[in-house]
């Protein structure tokens, strides 16, 4: 122990010199003596925060504890999950469905948590997927995938998915242009200018059941979406995109969508687009996309493929659009606790314009335009801007906000975070981060009550930062503690998949509304079994339908024979118990696609399709009692035509029981 | 034998009592539970009544059974207890039902059957329990009017009429 405070003194020291020479040398001597304490969380306690963190290219999202750095819970989203049965149980497949069929991967780059006064509410949390562009609903009573919209008319949702401050609407705007759904798309990459356009999806939520629709989408010119945020307080009403490309190129990007000096963030009236789309200004187009809910009270997933949008185009309803200039390819577009201050970060830029709603309002009455950018005004930005953090440092992505009217932004370039002041724009700290930081999250940080107290970095790269493991390392989250007047890194802890944007939330306001288990009685799975008096097996055709129950310690049935080869059995197994945290898990040998983990008083389904003649064990894999080892069963399995009668039974040796056969 | 379960119900005890202490937390809610002092609740603790809201005043059990309720306690029984629990004398997971309401009072019974786990962490006879069939009864959310259907059941079984 006394070593302890020794080396912690010691690493104190070297922390003061580091920082006085500017920039640390390596990765050891960046944190002061007392960061142990501030992370650390006694087992048997909780923490404090829940940090909802994109998994990227895993296509799932995770739940970590702050500040401990404690990985709570995986939740599938986009991608196939075996060990939890998603995208392979019978009653989740169809939330991977889309217009082009089953998509058992995605890539969710932002989280953004449901807002009541623009405030997170803990009801929901959203995500995006990048690739085959859609949007997902999670509940946080369940922490489990409750719906996903699919979007038409985008390629790469990436400025997704942005909330506004009553969760009115989820926003994804496209990423990359392509022509629209409803015309040939079999055109030349190289008629970009003219044929392709960026779409904004405006996504209405269910005030009560959270339920998604896509209540309008607007045409925009041909760009690259890349970020957004909501208007809020004074500023609700609006939403602000970030835009790059506007050079409109189709090749080589990152030269060609480079050239100008200005890019665009593009203010959104929705409020007016409210208006033109009930004055029907909207046009009808004709669309697929796939609408995926998944029930809690059927256990089941339904996909419903829908055929129509409405679209209203940005070029001809004058005053929902306009472009502010903003120094070389925007990606955040941050907007400040109270609404007026919109805080773009030019990746390229070496100054971090700060822009004003209330000026922006008086260039627009004043007509204050530098001409239109494809029938869209576009402001001066000196008539918008508030003002520049000027050398900020290299290459600024993103900013969140504290409760005492400062702001943090990710410096990707020059591998650090920037606290600065929102009202006069200078710089008050800076803190390196290992290494190549891209979002970063403070707990309510897009918020209009920022909780502060917490900052936490999420990198691209980590080099040294862990024990090595191959080519690859896990990627980097750091824990700041921002409560003082200097940052101070508190904490490494490794993430899932490649992390983007991650939102962060007092841990009271979501979890006593956790669900401990589904009520048996209200289970209407239409093949449930509630108790084991219900359990059987019927065939019907070569479909066998196994109505099974799990219960410490056992499977009903847990012999079946008159298996026969051709047959499709479906498992449909219901987890009698009524206990918080009492999974139970089903495998059978040789199934091609993965296991179950069914939760207490849920019912789920296993296509098997026998391979071979012969036994094969069945058995539960999340290790529920002592007698765990027990619960398993024989399937028997007799060649195609063969007259091995149907029977099944658990606890029988010669089952009386005569199968119910159609 | 008698004198044997009850050497073995006392040592489970014993050894019960010297891990709890301070800030054993409840399975059901979680960490910020207030310490529990197990030797004390060993001295106050009625084996009679269990551990548990019901007491024999509260139950006020008649002589004479409610059918109507003792079917609604063989349905929920169907989908929360016969995976289990035989009605004969014979163990499947859980010891088998006959003759239970005349080993255990109607309270001890409620409050085992509503409340198992803390009445399996101090009860001797359902530590003893334990000791055979060694998987905790799970709490199966029964609600009261369910838990006291299925108590009324059990008497049927056991020859109340």
């Amino acid at each position: 122990m006394k070593n302890f405070f020794k080396i912690a003194a010691v690493t104190g020291i070297f922390a003061a010199v580091g920082l006085q020479s500017c920039k640390p040398k390596d990765t050891a001597n960046a944190v002061s003596g007392d960061s142990g304490i501030k992370s650390y969380v006694a087992p048997g306690k909780y923490d404090e925060v829940y940090n909802f963190v994109s998994g990227g290219f895993s296509g799932q999202m995770s739940v970590y504890g702050l500040p401990s750095g404690r990985l709570l819970r995986v939740i599938p989203v986009f991608s196939n999950d075996p060990e939890k049965g998603w995208g392979y149980s019978e009653e989740t497949k169809p939330m991977l469905n889309t217009s082009h069929g089953m998509v058992p991967w995605d890539d969710l780059h932002h989280v953004q948590l449901s807002k009541t006064n623009g405030e997170a509410d803990g009801r929901w949390v959203f995500g995006n997927a990048n690739n085959t562009p859609r949007v997902a609903r999670i509940d946080l009573t369940t922490f489990r995938t409750a719906e996903i919209i699919e979007l038409p008319n985008s390629g790469g949702n990436h400025s997704s998915p942005f909330i506004t401050e009553n969760t009115e609407y989820v926003v994804a705007g496209t990423r990359f242009s392509v022509p629209m759904d409803d015309a040939n798309g079999d055109v030349g990459i190289d008629t970009y200018k003219e044929n392709f356009k960026g779409t904004l999806s405006f996504i209405s939520v269910g005030k009560e059941d959270g339920k998604m629709d896509i209540a309008f989408q607007i045409q925009c010119p041909g760009v690259n979406f890349d970020l957004s945020r909501a208007g809020k307080g004074v500023s609700h009403g609006w939403f602000f995109f970030s835009c790059y490309n506007t050079e409109q190129a189709n090749t080589l990007l990152e030269v060609n969508a480079s050239q100008k000096d200005k890019d665009f963030v593009m203010a959104v009236n929705w409020k007016k687009a409210e208006e033109y789309l009930k004055a029907g200004k909207g046009r009808k187009q004709a669309v697929r996309y796939a609408h995926n809910t998944y029930s809690e009270k059927t256990h089941t997933a339904t996909s419903e493929i829908k055929t129509e949008v409405i679209v209203l185009d940005s070029k001809e309803l004058k005053d929902i659009c306009y472009f502010i200039p903003c120094p070389k390819s925007p990606h955040g577009c941050d907007v400040s606790p109270t609404g007026e201050y919109i805080v773009a970060s030019g990746k390229l830029a070496a100054v971090i314009p700060v822009f004003s709603y209330d000026k922006m309002l008086k260039a627009i009455a004043a007509k204050s335009f530098d001409g239109e950018f494809e029938g869209i005004p576009v402001i001066k930005y000196e008539s918008a801007l508030y003002g520049e953090v000027k050398k900020p440092g290299l290459g600024p992505l993103h900013t969140e906000f504290d409760d005492n009217g400062n702001a943090y932004t990710s410096m990707f370039v020059s591998s650090e975070v920037v606290k600065w002041n929102i009202k006069d724009l200078k710089v008050i700290d800076r803190q390196p981060t290992f290494y190549s930081i891209g979002h970063l999250c403070v707990v309510g940080g897009d918020t209009k009550k920022p909780t502060g107290k917490y900052l936490i970095a999420y990198n691209k790269i980590t080099k040294d930062r862990y024990l090595p493991t191959g080519p690859e390392l896990s990627q980097s989250a750091q824990l700041f503690d921002i409560s003082g007047e200097k940052m101070k890194l508190i904490l490494d802890f490794p993430t899932i998949g490649e992390p983007h944007y991650a939102q962060a939330v007092l841990a009271s306001v979501i979890k006593d509304k956790s669900v401990k288990m589904f009520k048996i009685e209200e289970n209407a799975h239409p093949y449930v079994a509630k108790g084991e008096k219900e359990s059987k097996v019927v065939r019907e055709g070569n479909k066998v339908h196994v109505y099974m129950t799990a219960i410490r310690s056992h499977l009903t049935p847990d012999n079946i024979e008159g298996i026969r080869m051709g047959d499709e059995v479906y498992f449909h197994v219901t987890n009698l118990e009524q206990d918080w945290d009492v999974p139970h898990g089903f495998a059978i040998k040789g199934a091609d696609n993965a296991e179950l983990l069914i939760m207490p008083g849920e019912t789920q389904t296993l296509k098997w399709t026998p391979t071979k003649v012969g036994i094969s064990p069945m058995y539960c894999t999340d290790f529920c009692s002592a007698l765990h080892q027990e619960m398993t069963g024989y399937v028997r399995v007799s060649p195609a035509g063969s007259n091995v009668p149907l029977k099944f039974g658990t606890g029988v040796t010669k089952p009386e029981v005569a199968a119910a056969s159609k | 034998m008698k004198t044997l379960t009850v050497l073995a119900s006392l040592m489970i005890a014993a050894i019960f009592s010297s891990c709890g202490g301070e800030d054993k937390p409840k399975t059901e809610t979680g960490a910020q539970e207030a310490p529990q002092s197990m030797v004390k609740d060993a001295e106050t603790y009625d084996p009679k009544r269990g551990e548990g809201k019901y007491t024999a005043e509260s139950l006020a059990l008649s002589d004479k059974l409610d059918e109507a309720q003792a079917k609604v306690g063989e349905d929920a029984s169907n989908v929360k207890c016969t995976s289990c629990h035989k009605m004969t004398e014979e163990k499947l997971v859980g010891p088998g039902w006959k003759d239970v309401t005349k080993r255990r009072t109607g309270e001890w019974i409620m409050n085992f059957i509503t409340n198992p786990d803390p009445m399996i962490d101090k009860d001797p006879e359902a530590q003893a329990m334990l000791e055979l069939c060694l998987v905790r009864m799970p709490n199966q959310s029964l609600t009261d009017d369910d838990a006291r259907a299925i108590l009324e059941y059990m008497r049927k079984i056991d020859g109340v009429k």
